[in-house]
């Protein structure tokens, strides 16, 4: 079996992983704003007896990275041991692609160039022609629209047909330097004579005149010998000196580098787009989105209107659930007793394991199986690359960026998901402070309680148009909250722990895209509805075992969990809760969507988790409880301000590769939420 | 020399690049997107929360905050 490994390399926002997930049937998300692709992502294509192993690299703007994740692209196409690179263009935007696509072809490594999103160019009134471009850069040219499938499988036989006989691709200066770096360069190649190597000398030359360490001790541990002999050293003094001769600083390099790339570029690109387009069709919605007057709003009612759908359809298919599961708790008990399992097990299994797992699965699914294709509509469509520019000005009051704006959004979906998404923030400070705070953002397993509480605490129980409005209003406020201390705590970390100059930030406004309905649906429900739902899962299944045991092993009169929160009660008493809802919170630790199922288990004292679908019975228990409008605002308070769920902390370990930082973001929103929930309660309480 | 900042070149107007005045890691993400000398760049809009603009360069539309853009130096045509 023959196997052949396969880059996919580009600008950001090209359509690489459309591409990729059309050739390999994968789900990899894509979404239209530039740097989605966070890490290499490895599918397989197949071919009879071939298989094809294809790396969907993050998008990279040149081979000289500037993040994480483009070191990790820059890293495989320079270092790795693959067949062959495509090079992924956007038809319409070429003019930028080249300065890629020209010094990957510098590095002479076995390329193919992919010209994607042909038919978009051509509305756009962008013609290319591909034969021309294909002898001027000396590569092979595939013409595509990433969406069409006959497109794709022209692609795919070109791909195989290329690779059953992979050319080297012709050794060819294309970019020509000044006559002094030019010089420069033989007299650096003539030093690297003795060594063998996959890449190319020449490009090896200029990044040893660049000073590039990263490249140079990459080389150096492959080769396990030091390239920066002393005669190396000795002809890049007298380079320095040269180079002064010309007036050029060392450190100018890189501009007469890039200069000479552009330059190139931009006489290939009038040799071969012609474009009789006058005007950015985008501009005009680009001024609304983005205006002074309307800008905010339209961010507002966005968000606004999607979560207001959230809200009002996904309690359908939540009762749907939650009796599809109470029905199948009856077959399950039954097969259980005719298995004769003891009947303390089949407790255990069917009032803990079991329907702590199905309560996480009913009350989580829905919301997100709405809210996530509602997002990634937006997403497609390109809307959050703007948000971040709206944005932009606040969060560099707080020494942050508006990229955190999108984490934030991302956030609302699943915070894991937003902390895994801040590696698009290029400043690793600027980074920390998106992942720390990402908490206060509510997710999908929040508001399902909050909107409960809101609704009966604040709201009445009315289902009229008036009381959806009302509670809409105040879970914007709500979340408008979290917005402000994610502010608020940005500016106080980057003050305190993280002190420090905001890192400069570049942002593309990606062009519109018409969003493909139908393929966002399937697509976000498998790739991130699904991957949230089971992780949620895996967490309940031995969170269903704990909390049944504290609820069911007694120690005297009284279960382990009476115990717990009778020891908590003072302590919730200076917050304004009880010791209940301190327990509920510490033994929600795995999802947030079991915390009030928890409170009412032990409320009333059942030893498993309770329905709550009848509201008006909730909140008489609750007032019965000892609950007060302050004590529905304290929770809710604790809600936007508690620790992240045990997912979002794994995920913050692995995405900075430290405890402390797992500490910092588990502590700060604690001790925050608890101090709120004091003062309002030294305050409010006299009044209540 | 006419030399003005891309900071403070006028909406709708089309500017020249000469040259990027920092030595910060913000330079070479300049030069990556395509803003190398004699390139071609016009301001287009402003954010609503101030500090940062929006350029078409390069046939993209490109956002650069205000403090880098005062870096660069341009040329409006001749």
């Amino acid at each position: 079996m023959k196997e052949i490994k396969m880059g996919l390399a580009g600008n950001p926002n090209v359509g690489k992983s459309t591409i990729f997930n059309s050739l390999t049937h994968s789900n990899q998300h894509t979404g239209n704003w530039a740097g989605k692709t966070v890490e290499n992502a490895v599918g397989i294509m197949k071919n009879g007896e071939e298989i094809y192993k294809i790396y969907d690299l993050p998008g990279i703007y040149s081979l000289l990275p500037h993040s994480e994740e483009e070191r990790v692209a820059r890293d495989f196409l320079v270092f790795d041991d693959y067949d062959f690179v495509m090079v992924v263009c956007d038809a319409s935007s070429l003019l930028r692609n080249l300065n890629l696509v020209l010094q990957m072809r510098e590095m002479n490594c076995n390329l193919i160039l992919c010209l994607n999103l042909i038919d978009e160019a051509r509305k756009k009134k962008i013609e290319v022609n591909s034969s021309k471009l294909e002898k001027l850069l000396g590569v092979k040219i595939i013409e595509c629209c990433a969406h069409d499938n006959k497109s794709i499988k022209h692609l795919h036989d070109e791909i195989i047909e290329y690779s059953q006989n992979i050319k080297r691709v012709p050794k060819r200066n294309i970019v020509k330097y000044p006559a002094y770096l030019e010089k420069a360069i033989q007299m650096v190649v003539a030093q690297l004579q003795h060594i063998n190597l996959k890449i190319s000398k020449r490009w090896l030359a200029l990044n040893i005149i660049r000073n590039d360490r990263t490249i140079i001790d990459k080389i150096n541990s492959q080769l396990g010998t030091d390239i920066m002999t002393d005669e190396m050293l000795s002809a890049l003094y007298k380079i320095k000196k040269m180079l002064l001769d010309e007036d050029v600083l060392i450190n100018e390099i890189d501009d007469v580098i890039v200069n000479a790339i552009n330059d190139k570029a931009s006489s290939i690109y009038e040799q071969v787009v012609t474009s009789k387009r006058t005007k950015l069709k985008e501009l005009y919605l680009d001024k609304i989105l983005t205006s002074k007057l309307w800008g905010i709003p339209i961010m507002l009612l966005f968000l606004g209107i999607i979560f207001l759908i959230t809200i009002k359809i996904s309690n359908y298919p939540s009762e749907w659930l939650f009796k599809m599961f109470s029905s199948l708790e009856v077959i399950l008990n039954d097969c259980l007793i005719d298995l004769g399992l003891p009947s303390f097990l089949i407790d255990m299994l069917i009032n803990g394991v079991y329907k702590v797992t199905t309560w996480v699965i009913s009350v989580m699914l829905p919301p997100m199986m709405i809210f996530f294709p509602l997002f990634t509509l937006l997403e497609d469509f390109g809307y959050l690359p703007r948000i971040a520019f709206n944005l932009d000005g606040v969060f560099r009051k707080c020494s942050s960026c508006g990229k955190q704006s999108l984490t934030m959004a991302m956030g609302f979906g699943c915070n894991c998901v937003g902390v895994t998404g801040a590696r698009i923030i290029d400043s690793k400070r600027e980074r920390l402070i998106a992942i720390l705070t990402n908490t206060f953002i509510p997710c999908n397993g929040k508001f399902p309680t909050i909107i409960a509480i809101i609704t009966m605490f604040f709201v009445g129980l009315g289902t009229d148009l008036k009381a959806l409005i009302i509670s809409t209003l105040i879970l914007l406020l709500i979340v408008l909250l979290g917005v402000l201390m994610t502010f608020i705590v940005s500016k106080l970390l980057s003050k305190t722990l993280f002190a420090g100059y905001p890192s400069s930030f570049i942002l593309e406004l990606t062009p519109f895209r018409r969003p493909r309905i139908m393929k966002t649906i399937v697509t976000s429900i498998f790739d991130r509805t699904l991957f949230v739902l089971g992780r949620a899962v895996t967490v309940a299944i031995p969170a269903g075992f704990i909390i049944w045991i504290l609820a069911n092993i007694n120690i005297g009169d009284l279960s382990i969990l009476n115990h717990l929160t009778s020891f908590f009660d003072p302590f919730g008493k200076i917050f304004g809760v009880d010791g209940v809802i301190i327990v509920a919170f510490l033994l929600g630790f795995p999802a947030n969507e079991i915390v009030l199922p928890i409170m009412l288990m032990c409320y009333l004292n059942t030893g498993t988790l309770v329905d709550y679908s009848n509201l008006l019975e909730l909140k008489t228990l609750l007032i019965d409880n000892g609950w007060t409008i302050l004590t529905a605002l304290s929770v809710v308070i604790l809600f936007i301000m508690h620790y992240p769920c045990s997912t979002a902390c794994l995920t913050i370990k692995k995405e900075t590769g430290s405890w402390w930082y797992v500490f910092l973001s588990c502590i700060i929103p604690t001790i925050l939420g608890l101090l709120c929930c004091f003062i309002i309660n030294l305050f409010l309480g006299p009044l209540v | 020399m006419n030399d003005l900042s891309l900071k403070d070149s006028l909406i709708n107007e089309e500017v020249y690049v000469d040259k990027i005045i920092t030595d910060n890691d913000i330079k070479r993400r300049l030069l990556d997107i395509g803003l190398s000398r004699n390139t071609k760049v016009m301001p287009l809009f402003n954010s609503v929360s101030g500090g940062i603009r929006a350029y078409l360069i390069r046939n993209s539309i490109i956002a650069i905050r205000d403090i880098d853009a005062q870096n660069i130096l341009v040329r409006r045509a001749a």
